[in-house]
């Protein structure tokens, strides 16, 4: 379910890097969380970016998601599929709906963040808490 | 293509107080227009012609607005009575919205706001000709001065959210008379969307803070967080799970040793009236919602009127203008408050609103107390009748207003939307749902002093019957309603591409 | 008490239900010493008969019989029996907010064709379902352009109502936002050439009032691209719609903030009235208030629910777009209705009788020995006039003669001392106007 070569944080964005490059989506989790997604509010080009800083908003009907980025960098691409299609994060999360690439500032800080495994553990325990 | 005579000849089958009935199509009023026609006539212009092309320059002129309607007013007097049919209302019956307040909207109260000499007033006439109108608002001024215990109003606000800010940006200017304004206001996780969004606007941040357990102010908690960058609690009392703040005096006491002040948004004053007043238990500023507790119409979204109430100490920071008498026994608009927060609205007020209010609250006089009697003797009727089929999250002495929420249903995939859209199928309209957000899967039900036992009794058997159809047959209660005009709406499709105005083919 | 529907027994039934024993212990959350004793200190309690008597003695006290001359923000228009009966229906009036929208498509449909009218009206792409008033939509307009940009200083033109800008400023000192007033010329438009490059540069907007508040239109495309040239936006308020009936619509605005009081709605002191905000489609998200849109339900019948709602407070709380929740539905009802019955060529026609008879005035008021025109620009139903003496002593002998006189300039502007705005509607017979042009050149014969 959540690709092995990702990294996660506990706002459930997911970052996947090639090189300097990091891209940045969502995880299947929250867009199940959001329901259908109607809209997405993404940085311009260029804005830059700081570990656990909203750079942007992914609404339901009824709700707003705020998205966090992973990491420090500058946005170099954001998704053109999402202007007129945002329900691609309902059906593609962790591929064709990715929300935008950015060039990283300090690729180390990927490291401190969790892998497949640690963040199927921990939404595990966040349904646990939900249905208790 | 006809449908077949057995289709209408099935008769309607009663569901509880409602039974299914036709109701007429009607197109937009804009798919009926025609060229030529029109609804209304003016007198004959008894000066003469002026062509606007050479009175004003073409490049200041238009033509004919394109697509704007022309019918004729039987037309106009179908489309809107067709329309009024699709909608439920107070006149139908029951409206349980939690927080809304949604009672009986007396018809006298339209009759005098449309008096000639009060409905025909303009507000920049001289005092001299409007000492009609000045009378209403200080009348007014003085009964909710009276309900609330407080020392000072302003009934300029146009709804309750401008109230709330009206209400902080006099805490703020109290405050910077003191020397500091402060930075933060706190707000219960329990409050109205309006409570955060009305401090961000007065230049404040917002803190919140949990509730605990039981649904209240945990006071240890609060001192903590009660330090001295802040400037205010607002707090709603009682809460939105309709319970009274029972520590609301130590509440008080905590902000004021530390020099912040207790705002109370006013919008479950219902509970209140007559029974207790909030200047008595240390509330230092309030607004009033008049379109809840005292009657006025909410014709659909609005208008409302959001008056401030307020402690001595704010007089001096009320918006501009203050109904003042004068030792002679006149009334005026006072501008000259050099320490007002300024204005918060064009002219005195929803003048049209008020004097709703007015009319209410002389139809009641002291006897108010009766209404808010009623309003908790229904909640709680209701609430030991749905006790056994609905989960009671909170289990503290409800007032106003009972919050179930949907846990025992939800095991059968019905949530709490879905007993909602259920409940218009039996006549009824839905009660608040998804709000206060500490309780998940929210069934907010306030009835008001408006209903019946009958009218509640219907209800209830309402309420019974969905949670047993909720068991046994989950489905009809997830694609209700099945007796309107339209199904559950797509709103997903309306978010993603809005279709906001009606376009020509 | 005729508004509750219980008997006494009714009340002990439920009591017993409950199981209590008295309405009291209903109460007894509320701690003692809190709770009252004694009775309120209320008039009443009064029967309908009562209340009636009241509220006629009341509309005694004020201008019936007079004829008014006051414009400034709220007119007298022309209304209907049949708007209003429609309007008094119980579905209508008594009803919520359509948030259940299966069960309140009358409401969703009047207010889809409200924001459709407000935008052939304005000239603009989308309009919300309504504001409190013309100057709490100005304000938020003003707002809605501060985020659009990121900018915080505005320039607005000082022929904006006095009162819409004491509003903006209230909202305006704790938001950080600066506000610069900007003069106007011998027309009486703003003073295009004191908007300087590099503060427009700095600008969220250009914010204007057309017609302005000493009556004169304002030249909205050379604004517009005044404006946009330096990446500032262009607010245009509108304070009397009626003249949107003839005069050319301000479509190169940004945001249109409108009262929309000159259609159909009474002037009840001071409001109720309808706010309007219209803007451009591409600028949607960033609207205060609520919309309604079209959609349609599983078996395909058209239906409108309220739309776009992550904008407001109830979902985005501190970061919604604006505080409003209530609006006024009942008025932009009121208003749609109206519009209906009124018409394409109605609404042109009483545009054209509003400018017809405002000349009329003027050219009757000019023959008066020292009355001149302040200003040289367009004008429709208003205008300003200087009289040579002081218009509060001219208004007060007015006033003896049952005709409530022109707005008088000087207290907001101290620069126009002895002048005054004058409106003049079609509902101001021919007969009065020159009753009042008569008036005024009595007063002003009289020895000082």
């Amino acid at each position: 379910m959540y690709p092995a070569d990702y990294r996660y944080t506990k706002d459930h964005e997911w970052i996947k890097v090639q090189g300097d490059i990091g891209t940045i989506g969502i995880t299947d989790y929250a867009q199940q969380e959001l329901g259908d997604v109607v809209f997405v509010d993404a940085p311009k080009v260029g804005a830059k970016l700081a570990p656990g800083k909203s750079f942007g908003s992914v609404e339901s009907v009824k709700a707003v998601s705020e998205i966090y980025s992973p990491v420090s960098g500058e946005v170099t691409e954001t998704n053109p599929l999402l202007v007129d299609t945002p329900e691609k994060i309902n059906t593609d999360p962790h591929s064709a709906a990715w929300l935008i690439k950015l060039k990283l500032a300090d690729p180390k800080e990927v490291a401190s963040l969790m892998d497949a495994a640690a963040y199927e553990a921990y939404i595990a325990e966040q349904t646990k808490e939900h249905s208790a | 293509m006809n449908p077949k005579l057995t289709d209408l000849e099935a008769p309607a089958k009663n569901v509880g107080k409602a039974r299914a009935h036709v109701s007429q199509n009607e197109g937009l009023i804009f798919e009926q227009s025609a060229p030529g026609k029109r609804g209304m006539e003016l007198p004959p212009l008894d000066v003469p012609a002026v062509d606007p092309a050479k009175a004003l320059g073409s490049e200041f002129t238009r033509d004919a607005i394109e697509g704007f309607p022309e019918v004729s007013e039987i037309e106009v007097i179908r489309h809107f009575t067709r329309l009024s049919t699709w909608n439920y209302a107070i006149d139908l019956g029951m409206y349980p919205l939690g927080s809304c307040t949604m009672k009986y909207n007396p018809r006298v109260n339209e009759f005098v706001a449309r008096l000639d000499g009060l409905a025909s007033e303009h507000p920049e006439q001289p005092a001299e000709v409007s000492q009609g109108c000045l009378r209403i608002l200080h009348d007014l001024q003085k009964c909710l001065l009276s309900i609330t215990g407080m020392d000072a109003a302003t009934l300029q606000p146009a709804a309750g959210a401008q109230g709330e800010l009206t209400g902080l940006l006099m805490i703020r200017a109290y405050l910077e008379s003191q020397g500091n304004p402060r930075h933060k206001v706190l707000i219960p996780d329990s409050a109205h969307g309006t409570n955060p969004a009305s401090v961000v606007i007065a230049g404040y941040e917002v803190q919140n803070i949990k509730s605990n357990s039981r649904g209240q102010i945990d006071t240890d908690h609060l001192r903590e967080f009660v330090t001295g960058d802040v400037a205010a609690l607002m707090l709603t009392n009682p809460s939105t799970l309709g319970v009274f703040e029972e520590r609301i005096a130590e509440i008080a006491a905590i902000l004021h040793e530390r020099g912040a002040l207790l705002y109370m948004d006013g919008a479950n004053m219902n509970a209140l009236a007559g029974v207790t007043r909030p200047g008595d238990f240390g509330v230092d500023v309030m607004h009033l919602n008049l379109h809840k507790t005292f009657s006025t119409p909410h014709g659909g979204g609005g208008p409302g009127a959001g008056p401030v109430l307020a402690k001595k100490i704010l007089e001096p920071f009320l918006p501009i203008p203050v109904v003042v008498q004068k030792p002679d026994g006149t009334y005026t608009l006072d501008h000259n408050r050099p320490k007002s927060v300024g204005r918060v609205r064009a002219f005195a007020g929803n003048f049209g609103v008020l004097l709703r209010a007015l009319a209410y609250t002389l139809a009641y006089g002291p006897g108010i107390r009766q209404a808010t009697e009623d309003a908790v003797l229904n909640a709680n009727y209701i609430r030991k009748n749905l006790e056994p089929y609905f989960d009671l999250p909170y289990n503290l002495p409800s007032m106003h207003e009972v919050v179930f929420s949907d846990a025992r249903q939800k095991v059968r995939g019905v949530n709490t939307m879905d007993i909602a859209k259920r409940l218009i199928d039996y006549g009824f309209h839905p009660y608040t749902t998804a709000f206060p957000l500490i309780v998940p899967g929210a069934m907010m039900i306030e009835p008001t002093e408006s209903e019946s036992k009958q009218e509640c009794d219907l209800f209830i058997d309402a309420m019974r019957s969905i949670a047993a159809e909720a068991d046994a047959t989950p489905d009809l209660v997830k694609t209700a309603p099945h007796a309107t005009r339209v199904g559950r709406l797509d709103e997903v499709a309306a978010a993603r591409k809005p279709i906001l105005r009606w376009k020509s083919a | 008490m005729r508004y509750l529907p219980k008997s006494p027994s009714e009340r002990q039934e439920m009591l017993a239900a409950i199981g209590t024993r008295s309405i009291e212990e209903l109460f007894t959350s509320i701690p003692e010493k809190f709770r009252l004793r004694a009775p309120l200190d209320l008039p009443g309690p009064l029967s309908e008969a009562e209340i009636i008597q009241y509220f006629q003695t009341r509309a005694a006290e004020n201008s019936r019989g007079y004829v008014s001359f006051l414009g400034a923000g709220v007119y007298q228009h022309l209304r209907s029996v049949a708007a209003d009966a429609l309007l008094q229906r119980g579905e209508f009036l008594t009803s919520y907010t359509p948030y259940q929208a299966e069960f309140a498509q009358g409401t969703l449909t009047a207010i889809f064709e409200f924001q459709t009218l407000m935008c052939q009206i304005t000239g603009q792409e989308v309009a919300n379902a309504s504001m409190y008033d013309g100057s709490t939509a100005l304000t938020e307009a003003v707002l809605m352009a501060e985020r659009l940009t990121s900018r915080r200083h505005v320039l607005v033109a000082r022929s904006v109502h006095p009162e819409y800008r004491q509003v903006l400023h209230t909202y305006a000192k704790n938001l950080g936002l600066e506000i610069e007033e900007i003069g106007y010329t011998a027309s009486g438009q703003i003073d295009r050439a004191a908007l300087k490059p590099d503060t427009l540069a700095r600008a969220a907007a250009v914010v204007v009032q057309s017609p302005n508040f000493f009556g004169v239109l304002e030249e909205i495309p050379a604004l517009a691209e005044t404006a946009h040239a330096s990446g500032a936006l262009l607010v245009s308020a509108i304070t009397e719609a009626v003249s949107l009936g003839i005069v050319r619509p301000p479509a190169e605005a940004d945001i249109v903030a409108m009262e929309g009081q000159a259609f159909g709605i009474p002037p009840s002191y001071g409001g109720p009235y309808v706010g309007v905000i219209a803007t451009r489609e591409k600028f949607v998200r960033q609207m205060p208030g609520r919309l309604a849109g079209q959609t349609t339900d599983a078996a395909g019948n058209r239906g409108f629910v309220l739309t776009l709602a992550t904008r407001e407070q109830h979902i985005r709380r501190e970061k919604a777009t604006s505080n409003i929740c209530t609006n006024e539905a009942l008025y932009a009802l009121a208003a749609t209705i109206h519009l209906c019955l009124i018409g394409k060529e109605g609404l042109r026609e009483q545009a054209l009788q509003n400018l017809a008879k405002a000349r009329f005035a003027q050219s009757e008021l000019e023959k008066i020995p020292g009355v001149r025109r302040v200003f040289s620009g367009p004008t429709f139903n208003e205008f300003s006039l200087e009289f040579p003496r002081s218009v509060k002593m001219i208004n007060a002998e007015l006033l003896k003669e049952k005709i409530i006189g022109p707005f008088a300039l000087g207290m907001q502007y101290p620069e126009h001392t002895k002048r005054a705005v004058i409106c003049v509607t079609e509902t101001t017979p021919r007969a009065e106007i020159e009753r009042f042009a008569a008036a005024v050149r009595r007063i002003l014969e009289r020895p000082v």
